[in-house]
């Protein structure tokens, strides 16, 4: 009896913390769905509209989403391919060779994890300025390294450091050169990982906001500093806010959804293996 | 062959090498700033050495700041501790309930902060909040949640664990299940109560898992920026003006670069501080739960 009592308890209490978790969330989705002249006067009974999502996705605010939401896609792309490209080789090494400022260099890397953003991003708001850089994709690939790279590098680097190294001797012995045996025997090996890295870097780079804030204008900006502009003005859209934060916030959430069994490894730089 | 063989990974790194670099050029050049009185005022500036620091450190709106600051990672940090430990011990028992709840645990850990902010901003307006509307019947439907100093503050830090629970829980629970279980039925046998196995057992066996997520979340709470900006933008008055918010307002709003960069490099070294203390504190901790599970 004490026992089920207990079990009752416990149940009760973690709906409680999951009802603080997705109330939120489930109250946006009506907000976005009600209509402008039903904001303030009701809360839970309303007649559903889609007018908000037509308004942000319409651009009719003088509020261009749809390019917000491209130039966040195509920023996260680009952040993602650059850091795999220079940071796959560089976990690799890290992970099969100990030379000489290796560890160094790691832990340089990961200390761009904890350091103010702002620490950078000041100096670059002067220096994007003189080299024709703010408010450009290029800029802000570059800048999302510093959120992208130590997170791909150190995972990858623990991925790597978990394979045995016997498949790729067996593969030299086989005649194959050093790089074949990277390509052809250790990558597809850790596919998995890299593509759970990958989808948690480009959430990590779509989430940012300080990045696009201070060193984009218009061209260039994001999503997350787009749904911000709807709070503006003398009389803030609700409705409006709601839809433009649900419709940034699917890309995230559908990408989290499908790596959940990577995730230990990856919000934890590594540190913990599930 | 022997150079090729000791070559090959410097070779491999130096793409790293190269963007590593080109974010530190940033970094020194900010450094370097400093030392300036760079303004947008001043685009020609002159050496003042250590005046920004000094100045920095002698106003009162620093220290007012490094507050606010610590209170936010405590409060941030100690609160998502303590309520991501409870949820992983509840996912633990791995009721029905449990399991289905679990698949949506991280949902809010992966919303943009700044957009968890404006969401809690909807919510929280005292007039037609929903939050307050719920509290009517309660007796509770005018609280000014962003609107007093001590209110932003909590509200700001609530946001804070609105989405940075799941982190905590993820990685205590990642700990919970893989801790030995030989330690467990040993106490039960002996008949030891629920406390006492989890004060005994649990706690420190689970407590290097839980200290790495600690770390991870009071440092980033430290530059806490992204929150703060959407919900009260560092007011009312100064109650919630962060570290970081105070270099944007200095360095973008009132372009004082030089000054703005002074205040983030402080904060770099509390945080590089910070950093060394609990990672050294990290290992005793990892030593010392080997020693209980054998």
């Amino acid at each position: 009896m004490r026992k089920r009592l207990v079990g009752w308890l416990c149940d009760t209490a973690l709906i409680l913390y999951f009802v603080f978790a997705l109330f939120p969330i489930a109250w946006m989705v009506i907000l976005s769905l009600k209509p402008a002249d039903q904001l303030f006067s009701t809360y839970f009974s309303f007649s559903p509209t889609l007018d908000g999502y037509r308004t942000v996705l319409g651009d009719s605010e003088g509020i261009p989403f749809v390019r917000f939401f491209v130039n966040s896609l195509v920023v996260s792309v680009g952040a993602v391919v650059l850091s795999l490209v220079v940071g796959l080789p560089a976990a690799y090494a890290s992970a099969r060779w100990r030379f000489k400022g290796s560890e160094n260099l790691m832990f340089t890397l990961l200390s761009f994890r904890f350091a103010p953003e702002l620490t950078v991003i000041i100096p670059l708001f002067v220096l994007y300025q003189k080299l024709g850089l703010f408010d450009t994709y290029v800029g802000m690939v570059w800048v999302l390294q510093l959120v992208t790279l130590p997170l791909i590098v150190w995972i990858m680097r623990s991925y790597f450091a978990d394979l045995t190294p016997e498949l790729e001797q067996a593969a030299l012995l086989d005649g194959y050169t050093r790089k074949q045996a990277f390509f052809k025997v250790a990558l597809p090996l850790v596919k998995p990982g890299i593509a759970a890295v990958s989808l948690l870097a480009f959430i990590f780079a779509w989430n940012n906001f300080v990045f696009p804030l201070i060193l984009t204008s218009n061209e260039a900006q994001t999503v997350t500093v787009g749904a911000l502009s709807f709070l503006g003005g003398d009389r803030p859209k609700y409705n409006l806010t709601a839809a433009a934060a649900l419709v940034s916030v699917v890309p995230p959430l559908l990408l989290a959804l499908t790596i959940q069994r990577y995730l230990v490894r990856g919000l934890s730089f590594g540190a913990v293996k599930s | 062959m022997g150079w090729r063989i000791t070559l090959r990974p410097y070779v491999l790194i130096v793409p790293a090498l190269l963007l590593t670099c080109g974010i530190l050029y940033p970094f020194g050049l900010g450094l370097y700033y400093t030392l300036f009185d760079f303004s947008a005022s001043k685009p020609q500036p002159d050496m003042v050495r250590f005046e920004n620091y000094r100045a920095v450190f002698t106003q009162e709106a620093f220290w007012n700041s490094a507050w606010v600051t610590v209170l936010y990672a405590v409060g941030a940090a100690l609160a998502e501790t303590v309520l991501g430990v409870a949820v992983a011990l509840l996912l633990h028992r791995s009721t029905l309930i449990g399991r289905v709840l679990e698949k949506i645990l991280i949902l809010p850990l992966m919303i943009a902060p700044v957009i968890a902010a404006i969401i809690w901003k909807l919510m929280l307006q005292p007039s037609v909040g929903v939050v307050n509307h719920l509290l009517r019947p309660f007796g509770l439907g005018g609280v000014q949640w962003t609107d007093t100093p001590t209110g932003a503050l909590l509200s700001s830090i609530a946001v804070d664990v609105w989405v940075y629970t799941p982190f905590v829980a993820i990685l205590a629970l990642a700990g919970l299940r893989s801790l030995p279980t030989s330690p467990f039925e040993a106490a039960a046998v002996d008949g030891a109560g629920w406390w006492y196995t989890f004060r005994r057992l649990t706690l420190p066996m689970l407590w290097p898992y839980v200290l790495v997520a600690v770390i991870f979340r009071f440092m980033d709470s430290l530059k806490v920026f992204d929150i703060i900006y959407a919900l009260t933008e560092g007011g009312p008055g100064d109650s919630t003006v962060v570290l970081q918010i105070r270099a944007y307002l200095e360095a973008i709003r009132f372009q004082r670069y030089s000054f703005g960069i002074s205040y983030t490099i402080v904060l770099w070294a509390v945080v590089y501080l910070a950093a060394m203390v609990l990672v050294k504190h990290l290992g005793k901790i990892q030593r010392k739960a080997a020693e209980v599970t054998t």
